[in-house]
């Protein structure tokens, strides 16, 4: 972290973007990793037509609910990921250490996960909403949520990734934490959708979701900070 | 006297423990009695319910519970949160307490809705805002056992619960009321309590007493629990050591 420095030379904007940059270089290094989530959604999104059946009333009703889903549960596999690295070699003890505000660094380190593992999703979604012959409409509606709602799910998820750092079953521990919490994120995400096939129209629930990330904007980083620091007393 | 050393003693554990060993059994009556006499009314002298019969009564149990579920759930998290704040060990001990009983509830609720929705909606479960919202109440009280058990260092154990518990309790009123508007605009079970006619005062009164009892549970329960967490914590203290119920 040294050549970064600190925040009075960087600003907060530069705390952020150096971390965002080591972050995504790393991830970059290991491609692989960025891939397994991704493939993971594709996958869990392909399998339930087969264990459904390939009608295409029934599949364009589930749709909205089955990618959220596969998103909920692609965005928690890749939770682990977030700060065990960092944890294991004492870099995350540096940057506790450091004058910087670790609520600022954990807000790059949140930001970095959405872009290796949550941007994907976003992207790819569009093309799965096609395999359950979702209208162009609704696919606008699942790419708005899902842009609304996968950083919300890295914010959520955060929490749980720090508390349960370095703890014994860490990974199946972080869903029972994250999961329940991430209920009303997929409630309004894949409402959105429906309400958009329905005619209902999708503002109240967008509008929702986006109330309940500028939520996790002020709490999450605060909340992850505390996490982090009880981890690594 | 100085009041103040009154007031604070008690959050000591080598205090406390032999204060709620003292509170224990009171509270133990006091919910049996309750019980009694909430079961006495609940069963002989409500009237039978004019739309549902008989099945109805189970509600005198699951509105207990339903109740001391989400109670337990804020009081466990202001424990957690005191504990958080103040870094008091016998708070975080309380929170961790309070966690099982809450859990119970939860599940009980769940069980005896399940039994009263058989008769009344025809199925074992439907996804009606409240049940599913108890569920999730429940997945919560899960998940803070679960980090709390997996943690062995007991300090981290009790800071990282806190700070699920905090959360948990932002998140409960935005969970009730986003399952609710999932609820409502997929229209699943239209049959509501809320629009039940008024009900009978020896019902209510059957429904409070039986309430009260179960609160009384939980005193006697959690004190019970904090105990025995006490002792396992401190146990290589000497105030441990000392007590007449560990020497002999």
């Amino acid at each position: 972290m040294n050549r970064t420095g600190s925040i009075r030379t960087l600003g907060a904007f530069g705390v952020l973007a150096a971390v965002v940059r080591r972050d995504l270089l790393l991830a970059l290094r290991r491609k692989s990793e960025v891939f397994t989530t991704l493939f993971f959604f594709v996958i869990v999104v392909s399998l339930f037509p087969l264990g459904i059946g390939p009608e295409l009333g029934l599949l364009r009703k589930i749709a909205p609910g089955v990618l959220w889903v596969a998103a909920l549960l692609a965005t928690m596999l890749s939770l682990n990921r977030m700060f065990a690295a960092d944890y294991a070699d004492g870099t995350l003890e540096q940057m506790v250490l450091s004058p910087t505000p670790l609520g600022l660094m954990v807000a790059g380190k949140i930001l970095a996960h959405w872009l290796v593992s949550g941007l994907p999703l976003v992207l790819i979604a569009p093309i799965l909403g096609l395999q359950f012959d979702l209208a162009p409409r609704a696919l606008v509606v699942l790419v708005i949520s899902l842009l609304l709602g996968t950083p919300l799910l890295s914010m959520i998820g955060a929490i749980g990734a720090a508390l349960t750092l370095g703890v014994r079953g860490g990974g199946v521990l972080v869903s029972l934490l994250t999961l329940p919490l991430y209920i009303p994120a997929l409630i309004f995400g894949a409402g959105a959708v429906e309400a958009d096939i329905s005619g209902l129209g999708a503002g109240g629930h967008l509008s929702l979701l986006a109330a309940l990330f500028a939520l996790a904007v002020f709490f999450a980083p605060w909340a992850t900070t505390a996490a982090l620091k009880i981890a690594l007393e | 006297m100085n009041p103040k050393l009154i007031t604070w003693k008690y959050a000591s554990p080598p205090y406390f423990y032999p204060l709620a060993g003292k509170m224990i059994p009171w509270f133990a009556l006091l919910a049996v009695l309750l019980g009694i006499a909430g079961l006495w009314v609940s069963f002989f002298v409500a009237p039978t319910d004019a739309q549902q019969g008989e099945g109805y009564r189970i509600i005198f149990v699951h509105v207990g519970a339903s109740w001391m579920s989400m109670f337990l759930y804020l009081v466990m998290a202001f424990w957690a949160g005191i504990g958080l704040s103040f870094n008091t060990k016998l708070s975080s001990m309380m929170a961790s307490a309070v966690a099982p009983t809450g859990a119970m509830f939860a599940f009980l609720s769940l069980w005896t809705g399940a039994l009263w929705g058989k008769p009344m909606w025809g199925t074992w479960w439907v996804w009606d805002a409240r049940l599913t919202s108890e569920l999730i109440l429940l997945f919560l009280y899960l998940g803070f056992i679960a980090l709390q058990a997996a943690i062995d260092e007991p300090r981290r154990a009790d800071k990282a619960g806190a700070i699920i518990a905090l959360v948990g309790v932002v998140n409960v009123p935005i969970i009730y009321f986003s399952v609710k508007w999932w609820n409502t605009l997929h229209q699943g079970a239209s049959v509501s309590l809320t629009q039940a006619p008024s009900m009978a005062k020896t019902m209510l009164l059957g429904m409070l007493l039986m309430a009260l009892s179960f609160w009384m549970y939980s005193i006697a329960m959690v004190l019970t629990r904090v105990r025995a967490i006490m002792l396992e914590r401190e146990r290589h203290s000497d105030w441990v050591a000392n007590l007449k119920e560990v020497r002999s």
